[in-house]
């Protein structure tokens, strides 16, 4: 049942025999794929939103420019999807540290999202990505809440040589990130990363926590980062995180565990958000800045 | 499954649905398809709601609507059905099986929530007076081991690591014997994250295994996963058999569905799942309540009573007989069987509508539920013209039926007795006027 979208562009078009695309072959194309993309993690409310979007596009070629040519049904098709993932250079990040840098203080970076979709990881994976483009970087462990969390970030942090800025566990987490800034200020650091605790989408209240920090620390952006393994949820995840924290840049984590990278479309529907890098593995080096290639790719579609 | 065709809600379609005036095959497709429409985005697999779909279509055209049941009831006691018996009962009580310690390996994709999992299981195991300890094997992800010392140090619940070494293996052969000294009943081995395409890691696991040879292998699946749960519970089954599955984070917008893919692929049970970040957040599994949030329908376990309650009434013909009393022994004993297959006779009676029936005393209960046992294995014992005839029963025909049936002759005889008082009741009016109303019981 599972075949790469390219595929399934490829059969939906060869099905097609008349060369006026009748109604019901119009039905039959969009079914098998909606179908397709909830296979591949697009989550249904995602999906029914590209198709009903196409059932509209269908509509109007089928008077016009169609005339039997399958290559035109298959292009409508691809980008009803490709159009649909949008990616920020990673630039941008280094771009405000030198304009940042200038006006002497720290690019600061907070990262949110759901428990264990990456975060900690991807911290230190984005810290590792910046130095190698010559930036300096300052870790801020503000996730006082789970257990062992700050152990996690310094040892992995101080494995690759960062500072990691930490207090106790139960402490003020954006006081902790506040610290970090102020460290980073003298020390003219051009960034501090800001590891925060996850959160479900469905307590509101941590959410407004994040809102409070965001709201204090005022950080240059704000990065989701979602795990591509997830399936319906990640409509709502991102929904919520953007409409209550507001969020910059998504990064989608584990995309190297055999992920369909449907959950790219679901987010995106959802936030509106470009992808900045795709977690691709768990050493630090496994961070790709072309994240749409991948996402493509593992859509059967690059 | 097309989308726009599809009703926005689950609910939506099935108001409309009420609407529409009779029930026929469009009226069970589009049933199917908002059913379809509330398993996939609970992340059931799609093949799977495909392959539900068609057994819906097919029970619900071959079977008869039951007097007083809507189609959509109907439909979704079936829905009921073939999930419950995909998922099987409820988890039986944990039990070592004498064995100690009892090791439980824990396996599961990198976030699933292994370690959170690892304690809340311990700590739980402990409330139910079980002496536990934790092997932290996960020598990936650095703060493993503080995390489990810091959740389960204020719990006396014993902890063994050894951040500073790579090698799972040793740490968890040196764990499980440096454990023994607390005499623990369970050991859990928590163990690092992996995944099917990270084929070291994988391996390492089949040799974790080997060496320390787990009573039980629980899979921990993240309950946000969406399609790939399948196939990834499937790999972790063909390197060391899955056991058992812990579902996680189901107090989050997903419904855990991923799980269903798990149980198919591995024919483990569900047995816990995770509800929050504190350890207490954590329960046995319960099917039913599962299911009702799968299908976005909370009541769906009264639902399925009601429906299978309103199927009892077995024919227009037996209802009759039964009002004028014409039914035989069999009959009766059957009736009240099926009865029974509904649950606990308190609450089956308390949604009769019968006055007092929710009061009788549970002494009473408890002797009726006794005898029901006793009545069925006699009607076994009778023959065909026993049956449809009791009144030639004698001493030395229930002396026989006794003996079959492994009771006493005063049982046989009371059957005998309550039937022939059954019966006449049967004539009186005003009960027969009851009975009509309850369709049958
Ligand atoms: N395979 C793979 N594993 C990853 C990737 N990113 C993170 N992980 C692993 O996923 C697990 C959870 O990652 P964390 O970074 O701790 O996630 P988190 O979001 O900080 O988790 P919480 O703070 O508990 O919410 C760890 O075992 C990581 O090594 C990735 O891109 N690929
Ligand atoms: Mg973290």
């Amino acid at each position: 049942m599972l075949q790469g979208l390219k595929k399934v562009f490829q059969d939906i078009a060869e099905k097609i025999r008349t060369t006026t695309l009748s109604d019901e072959e119009v039905e039959k194309t969009l079914q098998t794929f909606f179908s397709q993309l909830v296979s591949n993690d697009v989550a249904v409310e995602t999906a029914e939103s590209i198709v009903s979007g196409l059932r509209e596009e269908l509509k109007r070629v089928r008077v016009g420019r169609f005339n039997g040519d399958r290559a035109v049904v298959r292009q409508i098709l691809r980008r009803a999807v490709e159009d649909k993932i949008k990616q920020a250079d990673a630039r941008i990040l280094l771009e405000r540290a030198e304009r940042n840098m200038g006006a002497g203080r720290p690019t600061v970076i907070m990262f949110v999202g759901p428990n264990g979709s990456g975060k900690t990881t991807t911290v230190v994976k984005l810290a590792t990505y910046l130095r190698s483009h010559g930036y300096s970087v300052i870790l801020a462990s503000a996730d006082t809440f789970r257990a062992g969390a700050i152990e996690q970030l310094e040892t992995l942090g101080e494995r690759e040589g960062f500072i990691v800025v930490k207090q106790g566990y139960g402490a003020d987490a954006t006081a902790v990130a506040v610290d970090a800034v102020n460290r980073a200020r003298s020390m003219r650091a051009h960034f501090v990363l800001v590891d925060t605790a996850g959160r479900t989408e469905t307590d509101r209240g941590l959410l407004e926590e994040m809102k409070k920090m965001k709201r204090v620390l005022n950080p240059d952006f704000v990065i989701y980062v979602g795990d591509a393994l997830t399936g319906n949820a990640a409509v709502e995840q991102a929904r919520q995180f953007n409409s209550v924290v507001g969020i910059d840049y998504v990064i989608l984590a584990k995309l190297d565990a055999d992920a369909r990278g449907g959950s790219a479309l679901s987010i995106a529907h959802a936030t509106g958000k470009p992808l900045i890098f795709a977690g691709v593995g768990q050493d630090m080096k496994d961070l790709d800045d072309s994240p749409r290639e991948r996402v493509l790719s593992s859509l059967d579609l690059a | 499954m097309v989308a726009s065709q599809l009703a926005k809600t689950f609910k939506d379609v099935l108001s409309r649905f009420l609407a529409s005036p009779s029930a026929d095959r469009q009226a069970v497709e589009e049933l199917v398809r908002g059913i379809q429409r509330a398993l996939l985005v609970s992340d059931v697999n799609v093949e799977l709601v495909s392959r539900l779909s068609d057994r819906i279509r097919e029970r619900s055209l071959s079977e008869k609507l039951p007097p007083g049941v809507s189609r959509k009831d109907a439909v979704l006691k079936i829905v009921y059905e073939e999930l419950a018996s995909l998922l099987g009962s409820r988890p039986p009580k944990f039990s070592t099986g004498g064995k100690k310690p009892y090791i439980i390996m824990l396996l599961g994709i990198q976030g699933a929530g292994k370690t959170t999992t690892a304690a809340k299981l311990a700590n739980y195991l402990k409330k139910n007076g079980f002496k536990v300890g934790v092997v932290c094997a996960d020598t990936y992800r650095p703060g493993a081991f503080q995390q489990l010392q810091q959740l389960l140090a204020p719990r006396d619940i014993p902890v063994y690591g050894e951040p500073d070494s790579k090698d799972s293996v040793a740490i968890a052969v040196k764990g499980i014997r440096e454990l023994a000294a607390h005499d623990l009943d369970v050991v859990i081995i928590d163990t690092a994250g992996r995944h099917k395409e990270q084929s070291t890691l994988m391996e390492e696991m089949k040799m974790l295994e080997k060496a320390i040879k787990p009573d039980e292998n629980l899979l921990v699946i993240d309950g946000t996963i969406g399609q790939q749960a399948g196939v990834h519970a499937k790999s972790f089954h063909e390197n060391t058999r899955v056991g058992s599955i812990i579902v996680t984070k189901l107090d989050t917008s997903a419904k855990g569905g991923g799980a269903l893919s798990a149980v198919s692929a591995t024919g483990a049970q569900i047995k816990f799942i995770g509800v929050g970040e504190a350890l207490e957040d954590f329960e046995a599994f319960n099917p039913s309540g599962y299911i009702a949030s799968l299908l976005g329908v909370p009541d769906i376990e009264s639902l399925v009573e009601r429906v299978k309650l309103a199927e009892l009434e077995v024919s227009e013909e037996k209802a009759k007989a039964l009002l004028s009393g014409r039914f035989t022994l069999e009959d009766m004993v059957n009736q009240l069987r099926e009865m029974k297959k509904l649950g606990p006779l308190r609450k089956i009676l308390s949604k009769l509508p019968l006055p007092g029936m929710a009061d009788l005393p549970e002494e009473e209960l408890e002797k009726a539920e006794e005898r029901i046992k006793k009545w069925s294995a006699i009607i076994q014992s009778m023959t065909a013209e026993e049956k449809s005839n009791p009144q030639i029963v004698d001493d030395s025909r229930a002396r026989r039926i006794a003996r079959g049936a492994g009771v006493s002759e005063r049982d046989v005889k009371e059957l005998i007795r309550n039937y022939q008082l059954s019966r006449k009741m049967m004539k009186d009016r005003r009960l027969r006027h009851v009975l009509r109303q309850t369709k049958g019981i």
